[in-house]
């Protein structure tokens, strides 16, 4: 019930302070929060007011919430990271492949702590050198965005059923497992994980020089590398950064679920282009805010779950992602054009 | 030299080097049998390429295509077991024309809201599968239950032979089929004002629109083609396999992008030729089957096909390479 209150908070108490800091887009994501949690509470009032529903939706949100803000990171330079489902899977397989090796014949359920970090250590690494893999090609070789990451998420896809041989890898640490399912306070810890690099993030872009240049490289390349901005070096940190978040959402997917497999989550990499999108971020660049896209995946994620208690089947889901996308984007269209 | 600046001859000669460093890997490649089922296995690919083509070319990415092909082939196929009916003519001319009007929806919106393709396409996928797989049906036809009619078109030969042991094998005639809206395709590229309008609306849209071309309907005709190339190969692909599965083409846009930038087409628009895409078609294809030719193992299928991808992009990029930024 915690997030209810919260979510009702931020509509009202904070509504003067979001208009303050970031612009109209977010405080409308806001009122649309509210109005999907009412629609759906006077649909469905006992099953979707009960805390049990508010507990699973905050223990799967914050992976497709992490790799959103991963998208909406690559989009700030004008840029989009295709890879990140095909990252985050390797970065769960890898871990799961390191503590296959580490317990060997006694099972991973025997690792202790220890092992865990050398995991989410693994996991982080592996996503950070494939952010570095996708910046070098597009920085250093030119290769547009869409191309390069859609060639190497092919890699790592492949790679992973390289590694797996196909079936999922099962039976982690019971550490691990904590990560995805464990509960600090009460909170769901994916959710507390969620909330820390939210916070994080969003002071690093909007409060450092980092966070600065790589809008101003989406806003007018040309103008940013005559300001001297080293426009190269800052796009490969970009994309390491989306490849360490795209792990860190894949080793909380692995987690949660306790297994890791290569094509796990695939359908979360429209929904992230949607979320990041809906959030107020320009694809073109220059554009975006962590704020708005949790926002936005708060509000997806009730509009999903609401839909899923109606017994509306998941194609039609799929349908409706879809549709939203596009409904967006024209309204976004519209927007802008009365604002010329 | 001059030849070498011809990017179709440098992909014909890489071409020609891989077949010949898989034959001598294993001669079993240059039998007749194997090359028959390459050739077999590019048409549905190689059909939908000729229509991404277009949409690089107009400085676009497709990926709602595979969407499109699902929708033709199986609202078609699905409609001709409800009715019953037993044709091949007008259940192709359905399947294109279905496929042309969901191209037509793509257009509108890139053009309307002036919005990046690659979003658009993917919204317009999801909506698409999802209708599709929610509205339709999720259950595959199998060949019980498909018409005869469109089985019997599937396995037309232009040649049959016959091998030692008295078995039998043959060239589809699907490659007549693929030839021939191949050179339709390049004959309005290269021919035509509205082919014309393409390359031009790639190179520089605005441009484009001050030499008075009228770019909404380059829009359309793009779109709509490759709609429609994706509606028709969706069907013959199912006649092909006697198979209608509404799961199918998951993944193979990736393929067929792949396989039309390793053609030497650039995703900057402007630049891409029917020639170039049918020999990358042939080039990714033959790649695809010859894994397992060369003792590799099928699970690093994709490693290879993205690595592929990455190198022909890459290659194209140095080429392309513009200035400052």
């Amino acid at each position: 019930m915690s997030q209810t209150n919260t979510a009702n908070g931020e509509g009202q108490g904070i509504g003067r302070f979001l208009l303050r800091t970031s612009g109209h887009t977010n405080v409308q994501l806001g009122v649309i929060c509210l109005l999907i949690l009412a629609v759906m509470t006077a649909l469905r009032p006992q099953m979707f007011m009960s805390s049990y529903n508010f507990e699973s939706m905050a223990f799967f949100m914050p992976e497709l919430g992490i790799l959103s803000v991963a998208m909406m990171i690559a989009m700030l330079t004008g840029g989009i990271d295709l890879s990140i489902i095909g990252v985050a899977n390797l970065a769960g397989i890898t871990a799961g492949t390191v503590f296959g090796y580490l317990a060997g014949e006694a099972g991973a359920g025997s690792l202790g702590v220890g092992a865990v970090i050398v995991g989410v250590g693994v996991g982080l690494i592996v996503g950070v050198l494939a952010g570095l893999l996708n910046g070098l090609l597009i920085s250093g070789l030119k290769i547009t965005p869409i191309l390069a990451t859609l060639g190497t998420g092919q890699v790592f896809i492949g790679l992973c059923l390289v590694l797996t041989g196909g079936p999922a890898i099962v039976g982690f640490p019971s550490g691990w497992a904590w990560l995805g399912n464990g509960k600090i306070a009460a909170i769901p810890v994916p959710l507390v994980l969620f909330a820390v690099l939210c916070i994080a993030l969003s002071l690093l872009l909007s409060r450092t020089s980092f966070g600065l240049r790589l809008k101003l490289i989406g806003t007018n390349p040309k103008a940013a590398v005559f300001a001297g901005i080293q426009k190269g070096r800052m796009i490969v940190w970009s994309y390491m950064l989306t490849g360490g978040l795209a792990a860190m959402a894949g080793i909380l997917l692995s987690a949660r679920t306790n297994a890791a497999k290569s094509d796990y989550g695939a359908s979360y990499l429209l929904q992230a282009v949607l979320i990041a999108v809906l959030g107020g971020t320009n694809p073109a660049g220059g554009k975006g805010n962590v704020l708005g896209v949790a926002l936005a995946v708060i509000s997806l994620t009730l509009l999903s779950s609401g839909f899923q208690m109606m017994r509306v089947s998941n194609h039609l889901i799929d349908f409706v992602w879809g549709a939203f996308l596009i409904a967006v984007i024209a309204l976004n269209s519209f927007r802008s054009r009365k604002s010329r | 030299m001059k030849l070498l600046n011809n990017t179709d001859v440098v992909i014909a000669l890489i071409l020609f080097a891989a077949m010949v460093f898989i034959g001598f890997v294993n001669p079993a490649f240059w039998q007749l049998s194997n090359i028959f089922s390459l050739l077999k296995s590019n048409v549905v690919i190689g059909l939908m390429a000729l229509g991404v083509l277009l949409v690089m070319i107009s400085g676009g990415i497709d990926v709602s295509f595979t969407a499109f092909a699902v929708a033709g082939m199986y609202l078609v196929v699905r409609s001709m077991v409800a009715l019953e009916y037993d044709g091949v003519i007008l259940p192709f001319v359905c399947a294109t024309v279905i496929g042309g009007l969901l191209g037509l929806m793509n257009a509108g919106i890139i053009h309307k809201f002036n919005m990046i393709p690659l979003i658009v396409t993917l919204g317009t996928a999801s909506v698409v599968r999802g209708l599709v797989l929610g509205g339709v049906g999720t259950s595959n036809v199998n060949i019980n239950r498909m018409p005869d009619a469109l089985i019997e078109f599937g396995r037309t030969d232009i040649l049959t032979l016959e091998r030692a042991n008295g078995t039998t094998f043959g060239l589809t005639a699907m490659i007549a089929v693929y030839i021939a809206v191949a050179i339709c395709i390049h004959l309005v590229l290269t021919r035509t004002m509205i082919g014309r309008s393409v390359y031009a609306y790639g190179a520089d849209k605005e441009a484009a629109k001050r030499v008075g071309f009228n770019t909404g309907r380059t829009m359309i005709f793009v779109y709509c083609t490759a709609g429609a190339l994706a509606g028709f190969a969706g069907l013959l692909h199912s006649s092909m396999i006697w198979l209608a599965n509404p799961r199918d083409f998951v993944g193979l846009e990736l393929d067929v992008i792949a396989a039309v930038v390793l053609g030497g087409a650039s995703i900057f628009g402007g630049r891409g030729t029917v020639l170039g895409t049918v020999l990358g078609v042939f080039i990714l294809v033959m790649i695809q089957n010859s894994l397992i030719l060369m003792g590799i193992d099928t699970t690093w299928q994709r490693v290879v096909v993205g690595g592929m991808l990455i190198a022909a992009v890459a290659v194209t990029a140095l080429r392309d390479r513009r200035a400052l930024v």
